[in-house]
């Protein structure tokens, strides 16, 4: 019995650590220009069809077949396939309407999520239906010998261990660079950064150009550790992150990480011991996240609304 | 609430109403193949419709459908098998979706020289496409649907046709079910089973259906669990079932989540093999993460192994689709002859209007003909008397027949 627990432990963590480096992008996004950005979960999955291109038509055999040389190129190539998206995202679709009313950005959002899905379909071959993604990482599952022993996925450590690494480094970068210094800024409130002689577009860049790639990382070890992709698998998990961002407190780094390991825990361990089972393990994460906004409606770590001038 | 919160609630609002439609666009690809036949079609064009998913996690069966379909549309184009007229074939895609195919049944519906419709793929689907086509008295045949309810309604003990519109030349999971029990219990003997579906009308019954029969048989079916048709995670589940030790694995549900669940079983330390119906077998079921030795059964016998399916196979191989024929290619074709061929004898040497719907279903209820699977005839549910199955096993990244037959109560 604590073997499952412990299992169902490690299975929340994967998945946890997956919403969380999602999240950070809808947080960061929502941070900085107060959008929810939906077409975010697309960047995750442009992310892992980029990463999955370089190791189909790119990389030849040699490296392929050696993770070590692999991995790190396919990563870097979904990040900046998703950078790349992402930054044009705001160019063209986000940036013309910076003074418009917020929900008109919103449902440009929605636009471009359903544009994005659409054009993988259609342009990457074979995406009309689920496509084999390669392990990238050590082949095969660990089994930590507790009771019937605790099986985890080698990738699944590094999915875990990879996220909260950049989720640390991430919260490094906005506390203590200069950079970092004018997002924060730039977030409080553009107008008098723009007087401080920051750039406030070439920190709002920045920011879709970090979200994406956390996001096109978080695709590539997603496609690694369960080996398939396809369209929809944006959709799905950007809902989740979007739901993980919130719980955390939206804007807010550590909120998102801690919003993303819950969701995870929740899931896992609601479908194991509350009654429903795995069918109803989905419904656990939105009563959670209903219980949270009831009483605490900033989330765990938002800040309590201030009135702008 | 400010209006920061109202903008979050709203978009919230916003992402849920997406779920509900992200998907509700339809694609239509005019079908049938301009033929160079010397045929009378002076009085026009009728249309068979086709309703099956031709995008998304299911589009490799429903494109090998729509093939085959086309494939006899144009035959009997050719062959004149409905005089005066030239036969068109209308593909709609589902998408798998029960409301989109709903609508491409309501399309279809209105259409007045619409025939009958060949379809679909899904159980979950033709719930909702069958009564709309029975409103307006046109045939539906399907070459894939498997839930009994369709053609025997919700009492299985009182059964009652609910659309005497709707025929289907599969075999239907009250026996597929049993039958995959009578060999994973009898022939494999595995007797501790973890029975998995996706919840949705084919695989919930399909499992059941199994789980009834392999109790009967002796086997204890140690857990019953549900996973979502979209999930791709499924460690919660294997890690629930883990402990209660089952010697293989009943998946009720389609390829889609079938691969990779067979896959994280083996990660997790599970190598137990995984059982399945028609849904899962499909030649990307491997690639996607079917094991070595995941068994499936299959309504009909495999075309390939058939006399009667040869002519069916060169064909559709000489017609240059792009797509596999896939496992209900040579059904699809036949459903689709049975259709002409209702057809050409209700409309006979006349003109079709809404009155020769009646003389088209009459006749589609009355057909005995030899098609590429067999011998085809109708029940007075509208299911296909053919009670043959096929067993087939993972042998080199494919499924490979292992035997048929059909089932035998215990």
């Amino acid at each position: 019995m604590l073997s499952t627990f412990l299992s169902q432990i490690a299975n929340g963590l994967v998945l946890g650590s997956l919403i969380a480096l999602i999240a950070l992008g809808y947080t960061m996004v929502y941070g900085i220009i107060t959008l929810i950005n939906f077409a975010h979960g697309e960047i995750f999955m442009v992310g892992a069809y980029g990463g999955l291109a370089s190791m189909t038509y790119l990389l030849p055999t040699v490296i392929t077949q050696r993770w070590y040389f692999a991995l790190p190129i396919v990563l870097v190539v979904g990040a900046l396939v998703s950078i790349l998206v992402a930054v044009a995202m705001e160019r063209f679709a986000y940036r013309p309407l910076r003074n418009a009313p917020r929900l008109a950005p919103l449902i440009t959002a929605l636009g471009v999520s359903v544009a994005l899905q659409e054009a993988v379909r259609v342009f990457y071959p074979g995406a009309t239906a689920a496509i084999p993604f390669p392990d990238l990482f050590i082949q095969g599952t660990l089994i930590i010998p507790i009771g019937d022993g605790v099986p985890i996925r080698y990738t699944g450590i590094l999915l875990i261990v990879l996220s909260l690494v950049l989720a640390f480094g991430l919260e490094r970068f906005v506390e203590r660079t200069r950079m970092g210094r004018a997002m924060r800024a730039t977030s409080q409130d553009r107008d008098v950064a723009r007087l401080m002689g920051i750039n406030p577009d070439r920190v709002i860049v920045l920011t879709f150009a970090i979200g994406g790639a956390l996001a096109g990382i978080a695709g590539v070890l997603y496609g690694s550790y369960l080996n398939n992709i396809n369209i929809d698998m944006g959709f799905q998990n950007g809902i989740f992150a979007f739901t993980a961002a919130v719980l955390g407190g939206i804007g807010n780094i550590r909120g998102a990480v801690i919003g993303g390991l819950v969701i995870g825990l929740v899931k896992a361990l609601g479908g194991q011991y509350l009654p429903g089972g795995t069918a109803y393990d989905y419904v656990w994460i939105f009563v959670v996240l209903i219980i949270v906004l009831v009483f605490r409606p900033q989330g765990f770590f938002g800040e309590t609304e201030r009135v702008r001038a | 609430m400010d209006r920061k919160r109202t903008v979050v609630a709203t978009a919230a609002l916003i992402a849920g109403a997406l779920a509900l439609t992200a998907c509700s666009t339809n694609r239509t690809e005019a079908g049938g193949a301009s033929s160079g036949s010397s045929c009378d079609t002076s009085k026009g064009t009728l249309v068979v419709g086709f309703v099956a998913p031709l995008s998304g996690g299911l589009s490799a069966l429903g494109l090998g459908m729509k093939n085959s379909a086309d494939l006899a549309v144009n035959e009997a184009n050719q062959q004149c098998k409905v005089p005066g007229y030239k036969l068109a074939l209308q593909a709609e895609d589902d998408q798998s979706t029960a409301q989109i195919a709903g609508q491409a049944a309501t399309k279809l519906a209105s259409d007045p020289n619409v025939v009958g419709v060949i379809g679909t793929l899904n159980s979950s689907t033709a719930q909702s496409v069958a009564p709309i086509l029975a409103q307006k008295k046109i045939v539906e045949i399907s070459p894939a649907n498997t839930n009994p309810s369709l053609t025997q309604g919700d009492n299985a003990a009182s059964p009652a046709r609910p659309n005497a519109t709707y025929f289907r030349v599969a075999t239907t999971d009250a026996v597929q079910g049993p039958f995959a029990a009578q060999y994973l219990v009898g022939t494999a003997g595995k007797k501790k089973i973890a029975v998995i579906d996706d919840g949705k009308t084919y695989g919930a019954g399909l499992a059941a259906a199994f789980a009834a029969e392999a109790q009967k048989r002796g086997a204890t079916i140690v857990a019953s669990e549900k996973v979502g048709e979209k999930d791709t995670d499924f460690s919660g589940v294997i890690s629930k079932i883990r402990p209660l030790s089952p010697d293989a694995v009943y998946y009720g549900g389609e390829y889609p989540v079938a691969g990779p669940l067979s896959k994280q079983l083996a990660d997790a330390g599970l190598n137990i093999p995984l059982m399945g119906g028609d849904g899962i077998v499909d030649d990307t079921y491997a690639s996607l993460g079917g094991r070595e030795g995941d068994l499936a059964t299959s309504v009909g016998a495999p075309a390939e192994q058939l006399p009667s399916a040869k002519a069916f196979i060169d064909a559709y191989n000489a017609a240059g689709y792009k797509e596999p024929f896939s496992t209900y290619g040579a059904l699809t074709y036949d459903a689709t002859n049975v259709l002409i061929a209702g057809v050409g004898k209700g409309v006979g040497t006349g003109t079709f209007g809404d009155g020769s719907r009646d003389a088209v279903l009459q006749a589609v209820q009355s057909t005995s003909m030899d098609g590429a699977t067999g011998k085809i005839s109708f029940d007075q549910f509208g299911d296909t008397t053919s009670k043959v199955l096929t067993i087939y096993q993972v042998k080199g990244g494919k499924f490979a027949p292992v035997e048929s037959g059909e089932f035998k109560a215990s």
